[in-house]
């Protein structure tokens, strides 16, 4: 997995090496330093040699001058790095999801996708930076000193090795204990945080049955519980510190006492000893940054095993080998197709559908909630694939075909569809960036959104925010079937689009269709019976299958849900929009 | 629905979540006290003891290093070159300073693990205090802030709040405490040598202030950028799909590549700037340390002040020990202010003024008794009114029928914005009132001034004859049942969420009223049953069944009065006529309030409202409406009314 992410360095390989050289560098300016103030006090002082000092001083100086360029160095390499592999990340995230199938999008969901890219990649970006930082400054400022420590006194610096490994062996051990509280802590913690989440999107239902109370007792108890488990993590994290000043202060005693004899007996010169005692400070202060390293590396690697995820999954739409590049005509026709949403669901979402529509033909479909109406024809223009059987478009499976020719073809207005933050010219432009003014009038006046367009005070320059919040409902509806429109497809696929439009309105979209583009295959699901009724065909879809399939007359008189529907609705155009008049 | 999803998905964009504004705060001072008061409060003995500890720690610190100087001074130098040296006193002396470093041992032990109860439990007061409150506030409140705003409060202003009170809080003490004890030993060790030291520091700090004022300048490039290459990626994410269908890939990936090099460069700098701050405080005070060095060794050389060798290795101790605390509390400072920033939003919530509440009526259950209605302390589905008179210390009880009138109610949620005028109603016990009308028209304005999630402006609104606004908000509300147009499911089973409706209910209740509501059949399809968990706000139901939910929800609680707005707008006509027989059943013998988009849902009702732009401009029932051939006739006929009116 490190290796992976890794790969995604790109031109910023350099940098994420010269950083690690330049905080060396600087350690061992650090290192040096306390070296020669040894010198200082034993032959400057010692030697009454003012000469000396100042000598030795400023050569000081000078490697004090070269610690700060390389820590310059280290601080620009190291945010260029790390910022850059955060952008290859998210960039390598972007393209990647752009490939991707309905069926990936459904696995990540839009929401787990934009944590991914940003919460995610931040982490990445702050421990990666940390790492090269910090990762080679420690162990080199440990291996420094030591080495430092061990020319002059082997002896001495043997108790600086033992107090190490003691203290690298208790640091892992509770390092590791605490990681895997933290990750459970953490995971309530997200927990505790969507049910606020949940208070703050249902207020009015907590409000409407006076639960307040019981959300406060239900908030209190997990939140006593958060606190509970943090308190136990933190109580392990907060053991390092008093262990790291025993073991200094254990050291500096050894030091003293044996570093004492050793003076006496001349094995050792005052000078040396104070590098010694500083070094102490050097090796165990390092050996602790190492393992705030672990504990990052480890934090991190959740968010780097999200990113991977993303970067590695494979489309599961392919292009074929040798792509269909034009579709001959907007037949459709279902051969025994099976679909699931899922590979290894028991109960199929459809089941074996065998339908044949004509080219030009209008085509309504009928059905109750979860009938799999939307499913049935998110197959056509291979939003998803089948899972058994095969559709063909143009008299050639759907599979064959170039998926953006296809695609083009096939211009489908979801139910939930959306718009994007532009202008409405833009926003109508994504169905034909190279539409001129006057096509974009005309697909919006085929459906019917030209009225009130021109009503707006900046007409088609209007800004859209996002969302498409300032647009009612039904306006959305029609602005994302003229979006579509401009496509100029073979076959167009309106998924409960005019939902929101008043029934004349709705009626006259229909009757633009039938008059301007008839020979435009088009497929209007609905929930209205007056939507279909007009229809050359109706599907009448339950549970997955095809219950009927015949005009509006002999449905009436065949098909049993048909007739219930029409009852229901009877009497009356029932699904009057008042926004519209 | 897809509209409120959407504001929802808005609300973080750009100062939301992921783009945090540089932080400015208007008084961090104000706000600093506060916040140790609110510590203070609960924690005071605590914080004491962690003072004492950081005081003991810090003088063993001090004292080891200052054994530095004993040691050489003291007892090695005069054991040089002695024939039979005696350790015994420099034995003594190790056996003092042990005692001292074992205190700073237990004492930073001690802090360590008292400033966890202090972090978290301030933590864990703040958020309940945070939660309880933020329920107590009015609908309103939550109709004027961003819900991404409120989220990052618990979720990104704690959790900066909590790495400052645990981290930071305790290292300023300490750094303070230090500084001050280090600062008066170099004092006593030598006077000129200090003077160099502060001259130094002073340097750090200028050069560290001029190094954060640049690399602030680029955080506030950084956190826009981010802001709005976050906001297009939610909005991409979100229409993901769209682009799919559209092919627009390509146009996508080349806006994101702009935004992205973008943030890439802002956010280079900006973290170069800080990065840099680190190595240049540490050389200078390395610096500091060669100038100490070289003007200590001078002295020492000439022997001047009876400064020694011993004292000089001391003091470039503390000379180290003199730039660190400062080097970390400037180090410190941009996450202290960050912190600041989230305490000041937190505060904010806290200052915001609950719903108020001046009501005295109650709901109790109610039986009769010789002919006088007496509360019962059991549930006897029937309920009555106490009604607490002040003037003569009586009681009465008053039955609680459902009758709802609007008595020339003016409403706007700005005062200067009126969006209902003149609204005149009257539901009589049991009747079935439609509200019909565009979007905007402020049907569901009337619905929200009846439980009183808003509070009018002019006239009144009474129940059962009582002004509404002395009834008790619990009271008024538990009297009226609501099914909303978006269904908001709680994470938990599907049991638990009918439930919700009435705490107490048994299984057989809950099965009940999901019969009744026609989603039995659907729940007994799911995987567990009733035992399923709903998680996202019921993400893995379609709306319809959610909707099915939210009204075996209502049924459950069995209200007196329903208000149902769009509560069937999801589910598909023949479903509906099924459900529509249950809501029927729930809805007989209740006054009832419907908001329906779909007309020939509300034909049945007693009376039908038309509202247009904040006023009724037709009332009756259906026939006598379509009688009328105007709005109400237009609408369901879609033909034109025949007369035209104003």
């Amino acid at each position: 997995m490190i290796k992976k992410m890794l790969s995604n360095l790109g031109e910023f390989k350099l940098p994420s090496i010269l950083t690690p050289i330049c905080m060396i560098g600087e350690v061992i300016a650090e290192m040096i330093i306390p070296i020669l103030m040894g010198y200082i006090v034993d032959k400057g002082i010692g030697g009454e040699d003012m000469g000396y000092i100042i000598r030795t001083g400023l050569i000081m100086i000078a490697v004090a001058l070269f610690g700060l360029l390389s820590g310059i160095g280290g601080a620009y390499f190291g945010a260029k790095a790390s910022t850059g592999f955060a952008r290859n990340l998210r960039k390598k995230m972007f393209d990647n999801i752009q490939t991707f199938s309905f069926a990936n999008i459904d696995k990540f969901s839009s929401s787990g996708l934009v944590t991914r890219l940003t919460t995610d990649v931040s982490n990445i970006q702050n421990a990666f930076q940390m790492i090269l930082r910090m990762a080679m400054r420690a162990p080199a400022s440990m291996i420094v000193a030591m080495i430092m420590s061990f020319i002059i006194s082997p002896r001495l610096a043997s108790i600086y090795l033992i107090a190490v490994i003691l203290l690298a062996i208790v640091i892992i051990f509770m390092m590791s204990l605490a990681t895997k509280y933290f990750r459970e802590v953490f995971e309530k913690y997200d927990a505790l945080n969507e049910s606020v989440q949940e208070n703050v999107s249902a207020i009015r239902v907590v409000k409407a049955y006076v639960r307040e109370e019981y959300e406060n007792n239900k908030f209190k108890t997990a939140a006593l519980n958060i606190y509970e488990m943090f308190v136990r993590a933190e109580k392990i994290v907060t053991l390092n510190s008093p262990i790291m000043m025993g073991t200094v202060y254990t050291c500096i005693i050894l030091i003293s006492w044996i570093g004492a004899h050793m003076i006496v007996s001349n094995e050792l010169t005052t000078g040396a000893m104070m590098s010694l005692l500083t070094y102490c400070m050097n090796i165990l202060m390092s050996l602790m940054m190492l393992s705030m390293i672990f504990v990052m590396i480890t934090m991190s690697t959740a968010s780097a095993k999200r990113i991977v995820e993303v970067i590695d999954e494979e489309t599961t739409l392919g292009n074929p080998v040798n792509p269909v590049m034009e579709v001959r005509d907007g037949s459709i026709s279902f051969e025994h197709v099976d679909f699931a949403y899922n590979q290894h669901s028991q109960e199929p979402v459809l089941k074996d559908i065998n339908l044949d529509i004509k080219s030009g033909e209008t085509i309504g479909i009928i059905g109750g909630t979860g009938s799999a109406k939307s499913s049935l024809v998110n197959l056509i223009s291979r939003l998803y694939d089948v899972t058994g059987g095969k559709i063909k478009v143009g008299g050639i499976d759907v599979r064959e075909y170039d998926m953006e020719v296809l695609r083009n073809q096939v211009s489908v207005v979801l139910q939930k569809n959306i718009l994007f933050s532009a202008t409405i010219y833009e926003n109508l432009r994504w169905g034909d960036p190279n539409a001129t003014d006057e096509e974009v009038k005309r697909a919006c006046s085929l459906a019917c959104a030209d009225e009130f367009i021109e009503k707006m005070p900046e007409g088609y320059d209007t800004y859209i925010e996002q969302g498409g919040t300032n647009v009612s409902g039904g306006q959305r509806q029609r602005l994302c079937i003229a979006r579509a429109l401009l496509k100029k497809p073979k076959i167009l696929i309106l998924d409960d689009s005019t939902s929101a439009v008043d029934t004349a309105t709705d009626a006259k979209i229909r009757k633009a269709f039938a008059e301007e583009i008839p020979d435009t295959t088009k497929i209007i699901i609905a929930q209205r019976i007056s939507s279909v009724q007009n229809c050359d065909r109706i599907i009448v879809m339950d549970d997955g299958k095809v219950n009927g399939f015949g005009t509006h007359q002999e449905l009436l008189k065949d098909n049993q849900i048909y007739r219930e529907v029409y009852e229901s609705q009877t009497g009356s155009s029932g699904d009057a929009d008042f926004d519209q008049k | 629905m897809a509209e409120t999803k959407v504001k929802e998905v808005k609300g973080p964009g750009v100062h939301g979540r992921h783009g945090m504004p540089r932080p400015k705060v208007e008084n961090p001072g104000k706000l600093f006290s506060r916040l140790m008061g609110y510590v203070f409060k609960f924690y005071g003995i605590h914080m004491v003891l962690v003072v004492i500890c950081i005081i003991l720690s810090v003088v063993a610190s001090v004292k080891g290093t200052l054994f530095t100087k004993t040691l050489i001074d003291g007892y090695i130098t005069p054991m040089i070159g002695q024939e039979n040296p005696d350790y015994g006193p420099l034995a003594a002396a190790i056996g003092n300073v042990i005692l001292f470093y074992a205190m700073g041992v237990i004492a930073a032990f001690v802090q360590a693990r008292l400033m966890i109860y202090v972090g978290q439990g301030t933590l864990r007061r703040l958020r309940e205090e945070l939660f309880t409150h933020m329920e107590s506030l009015p609908i309103k409140y939550f109709d004027t802030h961003a819900h991404g705003d409120i989220m990052s409060i618990y979720t990104n202003d704690i959790d900066t709040l909590r790495q400052m009170i645990s981290m930071s809080l305790p290292q300023l003490l300490n750094s303070a405490i230090t500084i001050v004890s280090v600062f008066i030993s170099m004092v006593v060790l030598s006077v000129p040598l200090t003077a160099v030291t502060i001259l130094m520091v002073a340097i750090m700090l200028f050069v560290s202030a001029k190094a954060t004022k640049a690399s602030g300048k680029n955080f506030v490039a950084q956190q826009k950028n981010l802001g709005s290459l976050n906001g297009y990626i939610e909005e991409m994410m979100t229409g993901q799909k769209v682009i799919k269908v559209f092919c627009h890939e390509d146009a996508t990936v080349e806006k994101f590549d702009e935004l992205n090099e973008a943030l890439y460069q802002s956010a280079f700098k900006a973290n170069a700037y800080s990065n840099i701050l680190g190595p240049i405080n540490t050389q200078l005070g390395n610096m500091s340390y060669v100038v100490c060095a070289i003007m200590g060794g001078a002295i020492a050389l000439n022997n001047y002040l009876g400064f020694t060798v011993g004292g000089l290795a001391s003091f470039l101790t503390f000379n180290k020990n003199f730039s660190m605390p400062i080097n970390q509390v400037s180090m410190q400072f941009n996450s202290i202010i960050m912190a600041l920033a989230g305490a000041e939003r937190i505060f904010k919530l806290l200052d915001e003024q609950s719903e108020t509440d001046d009501g005295y009526v109650t709901l109790v259950n109610s039986k009769e008794e010789n002919g006088q209605i007496v509360e019962s302390k059991e549930f006897t589905g029937q309920w009555a009114w106490k009604h607490y008179h002040k003037a003569d210390n009586t009681t009465t009880y008053q039955p609680m029928e459902g009758d709802v009138t609007f008595n020339d109610v003016d409403f706007g949620y700005t005062d200067e914005k009126i969006v209902l005028h003149n609204i005149v109603l009257h539901a009589k016990p049991g009747q079935k009132v439609a509200l019909v009308g565009s979007t905007g028209a402020g049907k569901t304005t009337i619905t929200n001034l009846i439980n009183r999630f808003y509070d009018i402006q002019d006239g009144k609104i009474r129940y059962d004859n009582i002004n509404i606004n002395k009834i008790k908000k619990p009271d008024l509300r538990r009297s009226l049942g609501m099914v909303l147009q978006d269904t908001h499911l709680f994470t938990g089973t599907v049991e638990e969420n009918i439930r919700y409706g009435k705490l107490d209910a048994t299984h057989e209740e809950v099965v009940a009223a999901a019969k009744l509501a026609n989603a039995h059949t659907f729940i007994k399809r799911l995987p567990d049953g009733y035992n399923t968990m709903l998680t996202g706000d019921g993400a893995n139901l379609s709306q319809g069944q959610r909707q099915l939910l939210a009204i075996a929800r209502a049924a459950i609680a069995n209200p007196p009065v329903l208000i149902l707005d769009e509560a069937t707008s999801s589910i598909d006509t023949r479903t509906e006529k099924i459900v529509q027989d249950g809501m029927d059943k729930l809805m007989s013998g209740r006054t009832t309030f419907v908001i329906a988009h779909r007309l020939s849902t509300v034909k049945n009702s007693d009376c039908i409202v038309v509202l247009e732009q904040g006023r009724i401009v037709e009332m009756g029932t259906h026939e006598e409406l379509l009688e009328k051939k105007q709005r109400y006739y237009q609408l369901y006929t879609g033909n034109k009314p025949e007369m035209v009116t104003a």
